[in-house]
């Protein structure tokens, strides 16, 4: 299977980083550019300096590495590019190109090495220990830059969900049965749905029951292999790309995410990537977009209305927001009863979490987060809804950092909620 | 490369985090959307105008060039450190200090970028109209600094109609104000008006006074597509003569049309050879009257067919395709030369044929878009520089077409300023005792050439510029 993998290197990016004209719409697009205002951290100047690289003008040192952390991986310099130049997909493949040259020590060894063993996450999360503290401990000190990266992934005072008793996975592990005439629907719950955030699986499965989707939650699967693409861990990558195809391809479904950056780390990544691991990624789709494309909104249109006036307001996650998929999440929050839908300035931006960006640079995340709270705190939403678990943590503790009081769920739970038992 | 002793200097001016010498930011602050490439020695990121003075002060002991920069996203390499020396970036005097609602005016920092100063005063019911394409990242000081444009000032006006004053820092470092927060003042020479356009030459701009409106109650856009490009440039004259000024007249030729139904699915009939899109704004009965008025006077003119925007969402639509156009060019050639000519309005058909002869005559590509309604079109020349002999013919056709927007009363520069990529050319536009006029200027005020050498006045650039 080996033989299919292809990860660019960063050299196969040489045309997309010659279109780059340097005009700087980037710059209203950068979460990072925006708090930092440095031109290094800009889309513009990171493609400068990747070429610089290629060109060997700037070597790989530590500045190097530095700057291309400094990046959510969020996709809006791309999505707004007049002339469609990639940066996060060339940032990834300066990732790539720093793990080969300098050894995977300088970009999140030890991270990819955990997330690549749900074992070791089991048995993690049985012990009883805080998410952070435990599965994060060795995360390392990154030896030779010149800026040290202090904060450890959980600062003292971040917002951090539980780890789950157990994990969510092990819960379903037979077929639940549908209708007959209904596709059969695999989920892949991807790390944070099973170790953090179960009742997040929990009620997806209680919608499929509700829709009579027959559902599987497929034995075998791992992590999507995004934290490792964004650490230039291409090897990981394709070690877990093949467990996934394997537990995927027992049986023919559609496969749906609940989690954005799963749906592109098994979606966009996999179709990259060719050959088996793009029969899975032409399969997946996002639950959300899956639930309005089979009835959902007119399902929901049928439900008693409700005394209670709850004031939702939604984020965009970044890996759905690049693909197109903003109106679903709103037509899915709009259609339930008892719910009144507000819009928040800035929904669009990204709530700076961005993977691993927050381990390296906790203090840049929080003021992006501080960004997001002021729009979160305007609209005067009693609830923050979003499709992904990363966002919700990040957006519980820029929330908490502000003195606010917002809950933070996925659109998943609130209409589960609202469904007959 | 600089002295240890100035880099110490800078760094007592501005502190040690900013100012930097390390070659990524260097390559970082090389460029702008010229996409030449011009290395600094270092960049400061000063916070206030003392601190700006100071670096000034220094140069001038020093002999070192001082290049402002905003956001870096010029189209005439204004920013750029043709001649080495220091950087000096406003990002960090972003702020709003004050929108007063008793007297329509806002007094802001040179680093705030113009959409976020747009929203704010929008917030409360104003409006700031100068709109350049890059709105949404250019800073209101760079704006000023190159009195930017924008497809609203048809009706509005320019950049340098909203600016009432300034705090400035003079090439040699003294800090002055011009204007005020009056409408009216004549008291001395006006030297807002000589700083707004002097592509950071003259002074440093550290605070500017801004004029401000009520903000018009809607807005109506309508689409409207021409069998002829003469049909459109009648079109656009006929509603000035109407006494109507729309907000926006935006033209697209043939070559532009075609562009976009190469690249996007936009629903663009094979008939449409030409497209205007007009915005009217004010109260809304007005705007609907307007709106009636002028789709009656181009009735006659050839129309392939016309949509009237009812909902904001419907607008969004029709400023799509215009928005598409600059990624649409892309599939013509990779590389453009985006020049920004100005007419008389009633001269636009004239240019549009001459530009189509220089294209028909150096066999490249020439598109046509922009801002019809006051006569400033962009003229952009599609190359591929990788192959021979496509770049000097590109000078040429430049050449050209400069010279026939001169012919017909026009000039060179609409609102892209001239920098250093005009600068050669500004003798075709210029006679001699204009030129030596604002040298006269130049040499007065900075007479050891240190803030912005090179730009405009290409005599003065003291070290031969390195291109690559």
């Amino acid at each position: 299977m080996s033989e299919q993998k292809r990860h660019k290197t960063l050299d196969d990016f040489r045309a997309e980083i010659d279109r780059c004209v340097k005009c700087g719409a980037c710059q209203a697009q950068c979460a990072v550019y925006k708090t930092l205002k440095r031109e290094s951290t800009v889309a513009r100047g990171k493609v400068a300096i990747a070429e610089a690289l290629l060109d060997k003008d700037l070597p790989l040192n530590d500045r190097f590495v530095l700057d291309m952390s400094q990046c959510l991986l969020c996709g809006s310099c791309y999505d707004k590019c007049p002339n469609l130049v990639p940066t996060d997909e060339i940032v990834m493949a300066a990732r790539r190109e720093i793990a080969e040259r300098k050894g995977l020590s300088t970009f999140g060894k030890a991270l990819t090495g955990v997330i690549k063993r749900p074992k070791l996450m089991d048995v993690l999360a049985k012990s009883g220990q805080r998410f952070g503290a435990m599965l994060f401990k060795k995360v390392p000190e990154h030896s030779g830059l010149r800026l040290r990266f202090p904060v450890p992934f959980i600062a003292q005072d971040r917002a951090i969900p539980e780890i789950a008793k157990k994990p969510f996975r092990e819960r379903y592990p037979k077929k639940i049965a549908g209708d007959a005439d209904k596709p059969l629907v695999a989920f892949f719950t991807g790390c944070m749905i099973n170790y953090t955030y179960p009742e997040v699986g929990e009620a997806l499965v209680k919608i499929m029951r509700f829709m009579g989707f027959p559902l599987i939650v497929p034995e075998g699967q791992g992590c999507c292999g995004l934290p490792a693409h964004a650490a230039g861990d291409a090897a990981t990558v394709d070690q877990l790309a093949d467990s996934n195809v394997v537990a995927f391809a027992r049986e023919d479904a559609v496969v749906v995410t609940a989690c954005a950056p799963c749906n592109a780390g098994i979606g966009k990544h996999y179709r990259d990537m060719g050959g088996d691991y793009a029969l899975l990624g032409e399969k997946v789709v996002d639950v959300l977009k899956f639930l309005v494309d089979n009835g959902l909104l007119e399902k929901l249109a049928t439900l008693e209305p409700s005394q209670e006036t709850l004031k939702v307001t939604y984020h965009d996650p970044c890996h759905l927001r690049t693909q197109g998929i903003t109106a679903q999440p709103r037509a899915l929050l709009r259609a339930l009863p008892g719910v009144e839908f507000v819009e928040m300035e800035g929904a669009d931006r990204c709530c700076g979490l961005g993977g691993t960006f927050s381990v390296y640079h906790y203090d840049t995340s929080l003021k992006i987060g501080a960004r997001k709270a002021e729009g979160i705190s305007a609209s005067g939403a009693d609830v923050v809804a979003s499709a992904c678990p990363g966002c919700m943590m990040q957006l519980q503790d820029s929330i908490e950092h502000a003195g606010l009081s917002q809950r933070v769920c996925h659109v998943l739970e609130l209409i589960a909620d609202r469904l007959p038992v | 490369m600089l002295a240890p002793r100035v880099i110490r200097l800078l760094e007592d001016i501005v502190g040690k985090e900013y100012i930097t010498t390390d070659a990524t930011d260097m390559l970082c602050y090389s460029y702008d959307a010229t996409q030449q490439t011009f290395l600094p020695d270092a960049v400061v990121f000063p916070e206030n105008t003392d601190q700006v003075s100071l670096v000034m002060k220094m140069a001038n002991v020093e002999n070192i060039p001082v290049f402002p920069r905003g956001a870096g996203s010029g189209f005439t390499g204004g920013s750029l450190p043709i001649a080495g020396g220091i950087v000096l970036v406003t990002s960090r005097m972003d702020q709003i200090i004050e929108i007063d609602e008793d007297n329509l005016v806002a007094t802001v920092e040179p680093g705030v970028v113009t959409e976020q100063f747009q929203q704010a005063v929008e917030k409360v019911g104003l409006f700031y109209p100068p709109d350049p394409a890059s709105l949404k990242f250019s800073t209101l000081g760079g704006n000023a600094a190159e009195c930017a444009g924008g497809p609203r000032c048809v009706k509005y006006g320019v950049t340098k109609d909203y600016i009432l004053g300034l705090e400035v820092v003079t090439p040699q470092g003294d800090i002055i104000r011009t204007g005020g927060p009056t409408m009216k003042g004549v008291v001395g020479y006006d030297l807002t008006k000589l700083m707004v356009g002097c592509e950071g030459t003259l002074g440093i701009i550290t605070k500017l006074i801004i004029k401000l409106l009520p903000l018009p109650e809607a807005k109506k856009t309508m689409l409207i597509m021409f069998d002829s490009i003469d049909g459109a440039a009648q079109a656009v004259s006929a509603i000035i003569r109407g006494k109507i000024i729309p907000t926006t007249l935006e033209f697209m030729d043939a070559a532009t049309i075609e562009c976009l139904r190469k690249a996007t699915d936009l629903d663009l009939p094979k008939e449409a050879q030409a497209v205007l899109i007009v915005e009217v704004d004010g109260d809304k009965d007005m705007i609907d009257r307007q709106a009636e008025k002028i789709l009656d006077i181009v009735q006659p003119l050839g129309i392939v067919n016309t949509r009237v925007a009812t909902t904001p969402a419907e607008s969004e639509d029709i400023w799509k395709v215009r928005r598409s156009v600059s990624a649409s060019l892309r599939n013509v050639n990779p590389d453009k030369f985006n020049e920004d000519i100005c007419v008389p309005r009633s001269r636009v058909p004239d240019m549009i044929r001459k530009v189509n002869a220089i294209s028909d005559h150096y066999q490249i590509p020439i598109v046509n878009f922009g801002h019809a309604g006051d006569g400033n079109i962009h003229v952009n020349i599609m190359i591929d520089s990788k192959q021979p002999g496509q770049s000097e013919k590109a000078e040429e056709a430049i050449k050209e077409v400069f010279a026939g927007a001169l012919e017909l009363g026009g000039t060179m520069s609409g609102e892209h300023g001239v920098g250093n990529t005009k600068a050669p050319y500004i003798p075709m536009e210029l006679d001699p005792a204009a030129v030596a006029y604002m040298k006269t200027i130049k040499q007065a005020l900075d007479p050891k050439n240190v803030l912005n050498p090179g730009k405009i006045l290409l005599e003065d650039a003291p070290v031969e510029a390195q291109a690559n």
